[in-house]
């Protein structure tokens, strides 16, 4: 019997629509534009068809958060190479800073979030100033560290409500509004993101976790740099943490909870990192599972560990380089 | 006049001295060779100079002041770029985008790359300029493949890409020949000729004598942190400190 191997081979479109030929019909066009457009337009679908389901409206809501603070941690970990767990931090001082703009400082909600965004993002990338030379491990244990110690402090000095919260928060005026708010910043960040690093800046973010020791012979401020992507990430997370706060009316200690910085991390890697997409991907599987499971009681915890072991062992690439790869790729079987 | 002066710089690790009391100085568009057996300090040296570790004691002057205790990015931002002995491209990239990242950076900017070409963008026709200057065959996929494909020869050519690509006026070139075959390193000589012929002032840290001294100006020979020797290579290497470095004294 003669040997063989499979050997995988670009289809034939996928070779025709690069760079400018895109344009040369519109098959090719819609080759390109095909997965964009269908996931933007299944998002911002969702609200409708789910209209009979008001509870899966909410957990849409929760799962584009939780999309958010997957690209923030994706963005930094795989593009910059800072292994950040600051997701809780991200939320729960995001949460909280809405809180008090809105609650203390009477500011409507479509200035609060904002505001909050722009002050979190300040404060976690002040706070995160002293740690940017470290790398690896190091800096995800700082990260892991300050929301118990924002918990332990608002506990200890029963500030911002203690261990009730601050309640008392706006919500969103409509139900509609409140789903598209989220929707729309997740693909806006999405595909910022993804432009940013088309862009040559995204080109030297790279480059800082590949080698910082060149980009520093290149004559760039590595620990700049570094800054200005903490900054980035913690605007979205921190606006994600800001709706998440109006979501619920209420700001208070569990927006600190450890879930907001595993989760993500466990989305990325059934996902795929260092393209955003598979993030969010990840993020679409794993949320809407978790409130699939609930039916089965205490027993949600063992089949969701299974599964996501099962991702990790046979799709260990991530599922959107693999279904990438089955998008522009065939495979067929070749004589040796 | 001269555009980079050492003076007494020293650096030890833990006990040991790695660097005593170095000095020299380097005239505008020379190429400077500085030679020595292993562990002599060389690289230690280029580190100390160009701010990638902090030299105990010492003066470095360029251009008249005196940049030691700069981060490294500041002093080549001044102009002062080095290649790494290690090679370091950016492995994820392939071989022209390694360039964008100097193109990007202040000083090109500021300046434009290479004969002033991407100062406002369009980087990717400037960066692939420089990869054909320093023979990267433009029409091959060569300059597309990924860093992480090409063979030695071509990462040392990167090295040296990448610092052209900053504009300097000073390159620190560790061991660029080295892991090169004899042809390969002949093609490279023609290119440092250019590169002081615009200007540019070379340090090259050497293994590769035959080679460097065909184009060095001037020579210093290090031994366990010390200078031993400095002149034109015929002084240099008919030094008997020279030949006990390199060959061991003759009493056993």
């Amino acid at each position: 019997m003669e040997a063989r191997r499979k050997e995988r081979i670009d289809r034939g479109i996928k070779v025709r629509s690069e760079g400018i030929y895109v344009v040369s019909s519109l098959k090719e066009m819609l080759y390109v534009a095909g997965p964009r457009v269908f996931l933007m337009a299944g998002l911002l679908l969702l609200p409708l068809v789910l209209e009979m389901a008001p509870y899966w409206k909410r957990v849409v809501n929760i799962m584009c958060v939780y999309g958010l603070l997957a690209i923030s941690f994706d963005f930094l970990a795989n593009i910059v190479g800072l292994v950040c767990l600051g997701g809780a931090m991200f939320i729960g001082v995001g949460g909280y800073m809405t809180a008090i703009f809105n609650v203390y400082l009477h500011c409507p909600v479509y200035l609060a979030i904002p505001l909050a965004g722009l002050s979190g993002a300040s404060i976690c990338t002040i706070l995160l100033l002293p740690c940017l030379s470290l790398r690896g491990v190091y800096f995800a244990i700082v990260t892991l560290m300050y929301p118990l110690l924002f918990t332990r402090i608002i506990e200890a000095l029963n500030i911002l409500g203690g261990t009730n919260g601050i309640t008392g928060l706006d919500s969103f005026p409509n139900q509609y509004l409140e789903n598209y708010v989220i929707i729309i910043l997740l693909l806006v960040f999405l595909f910022g993101l993804r432009r940013l690093m088309d862009e040559d800046i995204g080109l030297v973010l790279r480059g800082v976790k590949d080698n910082d020791q060149s980009v520093r012979a290149s004559g760039i401020n590595v620990t700049h740099l570094k800054a200005l992507a903490v900054f980035i990430a913690s605007f979205i997370g921190c606006l994600g943490g800001a709706y998440l706060a109006h979501l619920y009316m209420w700001a208070g200690l569990s927006l600190f909870a450890l879930d907001f910085s595993i989760i993500p991390i466990a989305a990325v890697t059934i996902g795929g990192g260092g393209s955003m997409l598979g993030a969010v991907i990840g993020t679409f599987i794993l949320v809407p599972l978790s409130e699939f499971l609930r039916f089965f009681g205490t027993f949600r915890i063992v089949i969701y560990c299974l599964i996501l072991t099962g991702f990790i062992v046979f799709k260990s690439e991530g599922l959107l380089p693999y279904f990438a790869r089955k998008y522009d790729q065939f495979e067929r079987w070749a004589k040796i | 006049m001269s555009i980079l002066s050492v003076e007494n710089i020293s650096k030890t690790f833990g006990g040991l001295m790695a660097l005593m009391s170095v000095s020299f100085s380097v005239k505008q568009g020379e190429i400077y060779g500085i030679i020595g057996p292993n562990g002599s300090g060389k690289t230690t040296l280029i580190n100390c100079i160009t701010g990638f570790i902090k030299p105990e004691a010492g003066k470095v002057y360029f251009r008249g002041s005196n940049i030691r205790g700069w981060p490294a990015h500041k002093i080549a931002r001044a102009g002062i770029a080095r290649t790494f002995q290690v090679m370091r491209p950016y492995y994820s990239l392939p071989a022209y985008k390694n360039l964008i990242i100097p193109l990007w950076s202040p000083r090109a900017r500021a300046i434009g790359g290479w004969r002033g070409g991407g100062k406002h963008g369009d980087r990717d026709t400037v960066a692939v300029d420089i990869l054909e200057e320093i023979g990267f065959e433009r029409d091959s996929r060569v300059p597309y493949k990924m860093a992480s494909t090409l063979p030695t020869g071509y990462l040392k050519r990167l090295e040296l890409a990448r610092c052209i690509a900053l504009r300097p006026e000073i390159i620190f070139c560790d061991e660029v020949f080295s892991g090169l075959s004899a042809s390969e390193v002949a093609g490279m000589l023609p290119l440092i000729e250019k590169l002081k012929m615009e200007g540019i002032t070379l340090i090259m840290v050497e293994h590769r004598l035959k080679e460097l001294f065909k184009v060095a100006d001037r020579v210093m020979a290090l031994q366990f942190g010390e200078k031993i020797a400095e002149g034109h290579y015929k002084e240099v290497i008919a030094d008997p400190r020279v030949k006990e470095a390199y060959l061991g004294s003759e009493e056993v």
